[in-house]
C-alpha cells in the first residue's frame, strides 16, 4: 500500500518530480561517469608507471636505491635469476637491466639521459619498449653499437636514424667511459618525458662500456595481474639468493603515484558527499513542498488511524521511488557514456604537457570499478532516504485537527 | 449501554494573546446504536466536541470515554489505534485520497487493519454496492460527483464495522436531494448494522433525520431531545 501510494503521489506533480529526478540523475551520472574517468586516469597512470621500466616488482642490490651508481650493481645475478625461474607464477616475465645516468651528446647538443642496457627479447615482454618503436627497428642481441632513443630526444638533439650519439658515464673503476652508438630505432612513449629520458642499448654493450663483467643494476618483474604482487613479493623475499637484495613492489618504487592513489580514494568519497549534499537539498525541498501541499491529506491519514510511523513509511516510499528512478536512469546514462568513450577515450593531447607531470596519459579511457559504482549508488540511496526522514517526520508530527483544517 | 461518555469537557483555543472558549464543560452520554445530531450555530463548539470524541483533539479538562476506552491520557499512537479500530469519520469536504480509486479508498482502512486481500476486496465491493456505487469502483475521486464522493466516504467510514461514525457537517457541500439520499442511506446503515452515528450539523434536514438532537450553544449544552425523525 505504501508503495502504491508513494508511486502515485510522486506523479501528482509530474513537473516537480521530473526536476528532482533530473537533479538525482545528473548527480548519479557525474558520480559514476566522472568517477570512471578519474579511475581510468589513475589506472593508466599505474599502467604507464609499471610499463615505464618499473614492472610490478623490482630487485636491486641493497644500496642501489639510495645511490643508483654502477658500483651498487648486483654483481652476479645468476642465482637470483634461478630463484626467479623457480618462484615466479606462470605468465610472469622478468628482465635484467643495467641502468645508469649518462650524458648523451652529438655535434649539436648534450644532455642528461638514463642509459638502459637490456636483453632485447626479455625486456620486450616486461616494459613498453618492445612495442614502442615507431621508426627504424628494435635492438638485436648482436647490436654492440645500436641505440634506441625516444622521438622527443631525437627532435631535441635534431638527430635521426643512422646518426651517431655518444654516451658518457662513469664506469666501475670510476673513470669516464664513453661509447659512440648509432641510432637504430626511435620509440614513442605515453609521455614525452619518458622519450627524453631513456635510451636503450644491449646489455653486453652496456657491460662493456661500464666494465661490468656479469653485473646488472636491477631486475624488473611483470606479473599477469596486480593481485599477485603481495604473494610474489613475499615468496621472493624468502628466497635465499635474494637475502642481500631490496625486493620492492611498484607501490614503493613509485611513491608519488601511491600518494596520489591514496589521496584519490579519499577524494572520491568526499566528492560523492559534496555532489550528494547538493542533491540532498533538492530532495528535501521537493519532499517538503509535496508534504506542505498535502497537509490535509496527512490529517486525514491520521484521522483514519494511521500511526506516525506509518506516515513516515508513506513519505519514505515517495523518496524511495524518486531515488530508485534517479539512480536507475543515472546508471544507464553513466554506462552509456562509458560505452561511448570506451574505444576512443578523451584526447588530452592539448593539455598533455601539464598532465605529464603526474604521469597522466594523452588519451583517457574510462574505467568502471564495481566498488565505485556501488559506493555512488549507496551514497545516493541510503543518504537520500536519511535526508527524506526530515520531511517524513514533519508529516508524521502534524496534529490531525490542525491538518484537517488547513486551507 | 453508553458508547460515548463525556464528563465536564472543556476546551479553549489560544491564538496569540486571545483565548476562545470552544467548550465550557460539556457532559454527554450517547447510547450504542444512536443516530445523534450535535446542532448549533457556527462556532458553538459542536465540531470541537466531535473532534474530542474522535480523539483528533484533546480536551483541556474533563473526561472522554469511547466504548470503554478513556481517551484522556492516551498517546498519539494509542489514539490512532482507537480511531483505526473503533471510529469512522465522514467529513464535510469528503476527504478522499485523490490518488486512490473509490474501491481503494474504501479498502484503505482495512489495509491498515491488516484484513486479508480477498476479504478486503469483497467487503469493499459489497459496501460500495450498498451505497449505490456499483460499477464505479475504479473511478478516482476527481471523476465522481460530490454526492458520490460522500458516499465513498461513508462506505469507507463503515466498512470496517466501527463502533461509531463521526460525521462533521456531512451534507454541507451537497444539494438537498443528494443530502437527503445520503442521510437515508446512513439511517439504513444505522438500523441494519447498529452503527452509532454522531453528526455535527446546522442543517435542518440532518436535525430532522436524527433520533436525538443535542443543541450546543457557546460551548455549552443548551438542549437535548430524544425524538422520532
Amino acid at each position: 500500500m505504501y508503495l502504491r501510494l508513494g508511486w502515485r503521489n510522486i506523479w501528482r506533480n509530474p513537473r516537480r518530480t521530473t526536476v528532482i529526478l533530473i537533479a538525482i540523475i545528473i548527480g548519479v551520472w557525474s558520480m559514476i561517469f566522472l568517477g570512471a574517468l578519474m579511475r581510468g586516469m589513475t589506472d593508466q597512470m599505474i599502467r604507464n608507471g609499471i610499463a615505464t621500466l618499473t614492472g610490478h616488482i623490482q630487485i636491486h642490490q641493497r644500496d642501489y636505491r639510495n645511490d643508483p651508481a654502477v658500483e651498487n650493481s648486483i654483481e652476479d645475478p645468476a642465482p637470483i635469476e634461478a630463484a626467479l625461474d623457480e618462484r615466479l607464477p606462470t605468465g610472469a616475465h622478468w628482465s635484467a637491466r643495467i641502468r645508469v645516468t649518462a650524458t648523451a651528446a652529438n655535434a649539436r647538443y648534450a644532455g642528461g639521459v638514463t642509459l638502459v642496457g637490456v636483453d632485447p627479447q626479455m625486456e620486450a615482454r616486461v616494459s613498453f619498449i618492445g612495442k614502442a618503436i615507431k621508426e627504424g627497428r628494435y635492438l638485436r642481441e648482436d647490436d654492440p653499437f645500436g641505440i634506441v632513443v625516444g622521438r622527443a630526444l631525437a627532435e631535441k638533439f635534431e638527430t635521426g636514424l643512422g646518426k651517431k650519439l655518444v654516451l658518457m658515464t662513469q664506469d666501475t673503476e670510476k673513470n669516464i667511459a664513453s661509447r659512440a652508438f648509432r641510432i637504430v630505432g626511435i620509440y614513442r612513449a605515453e609521455m614525452e618525458a619518458t622519450e627524453k629520458q631513456f635510451v636503450f642499448v644491449t646489455l653486453p654493450a652496456a657491460r662493456e662500456m661500464l666494465k661490468l663483467e656479469k653485473g646488472i643494476s636491477e631486475i624488473s618483474i611483470l606479473l599477469p595481474g596486480h593481485e599477485m604482487v603481495a604473494a610474489t613479493l613475499a615468496s621472493l623475499r624468502d628466497a635465499p639468493p635474494l637475502s642481500g637484495c631490496d625486493v620492492e613492489s611498484w607501490r614503493n618504487l613509485l611513491p608519488l603515484m601511491r600518494a596520489y592513489l591514496e589521496i584519490y580514494d579519499s577524494f572520491i568519497f568526499l566528492w560523492y558527499l559534496v555532489v550528494f549534499i547538493a542533491m540532498a537539498f533538492g530532495i528535501v525541498n521537493t519532499t517538503l513542498m509535496a508534504i506542505f501541499e498535502r497537509i490535509r491529506e496527512f490529517g486525514l491519514f491520521k484521522s483514519l488511524g494511521m500511526k506516525p510511523w506509518w506516515i513516515i513509511k508513506e513519505v519514505m516510499a515517495e523518496s524511495f521511488f524518486l531515488l530508485l528512478l534517479g539512480i536507475l536512469i543515472g546508471n544507464i546514462l553513466s554506462f552509456l557514456s562509458v560505452f561511448l568513450l570506451m574505444n576512443h577515450g578523451i584526447d588530452l593531447t592539448r593539455f598533455a604537457a601539464g598532465s605529464e607531470f603526474f604521469g597522466i596519459s594523452r588519451v583517457i579511457y574510462p574505467s568502471v570499478y564495481g566498488r565505485d559504482v556501488l559506493l555512488a549508488n549507496l551514497v545516493v540511496f541510503i543518504l537520500g532516504l536519511v535526508v527524506s526522514l526530515y520531511p517524513a517526520l514533519k508529516a508524521a508530527r502534524f496534529k490531525p485537527v490542525e491538518a484537517l483544517a488547513h486551507v | 449501554m453508553n458508547i460515548v461518555e463525556c464528563v465536564n469537557v472543556t476546551k479553549t483555543y489560544r491564538q496569540g494573546k486571545m483565548e476562545v472558549r470552544a467548550l465550557g464543560g460539556v457532559s454527554l452520554r450517547i447510547k450504542k446504536g444512536g443516530f445523534v445530531a450535535l446542532a448549533g450555530p457556527s462556532g458553538s463548539g459542536k465540531t470541537t466536541l466531535l473532534n474530542i470524541i474522535g480523539g483528533l483533539d484533546a480536551a483541556d479538562s474533563g473526561s472522554v470515554i469511547v466504548e470503554g476506552n478513556v481517551l484522556d491520557n492516551m498517546s498519539q499512537t494509542e489514539l490512532a489505534q482507537l480511531r483505526l479500530r473503533k471510529i469512522g469519520f465522514v467529513f464535510q469536504s469528503y476527504n478522499l485520497i485523490p490518488v486512490l480509486s473509490a474501491l481503494e479508498n474504501v479498502e484503505f482502512v482495512m489495509l491498515l487493519q491488516g484484513v486479508p486481500t480477498k476479504e478486503r476486496l469483497d467487503r469493499a465491493r459489497t459496501i460500495l454496492d450498498d451505497v449505490g456505487l456499483e460499477g464505479l469502483y475504479d473511478r478516482r475521486p476527481a471523476e465522481l460527483s460530490g454526492g458520490q464522493q460522500q458516499r465513498v466516504a461513508v462506505a469507507r467510514a463503515i466498512v470496517s464495522d466501527p463502533a461509531i461514525v463521526l460525521a462533521d457537517e456531512p451534507t454541507a457541500n451537497l444539494d438537498s436531494k443528494t443530502g437527503r439520499e445520503l442521510l437515508e442511506m446512513m439511517g439504513e446503515m444505522n438500523e441494519q448494522k447498529s452503527v452509532t452515528f454522531i453528526f455535527s450539523t446546522h442543517d435542518k434536514m440532518v436535525m430532522d433525520h436524527a433520533r436525538r438532537l443535542v443543541l450546543i450553544r457557546d460551548g455549552l449544552l443548551a438542549d437535548d431531545q430524544d425524538r422520532d425523525p
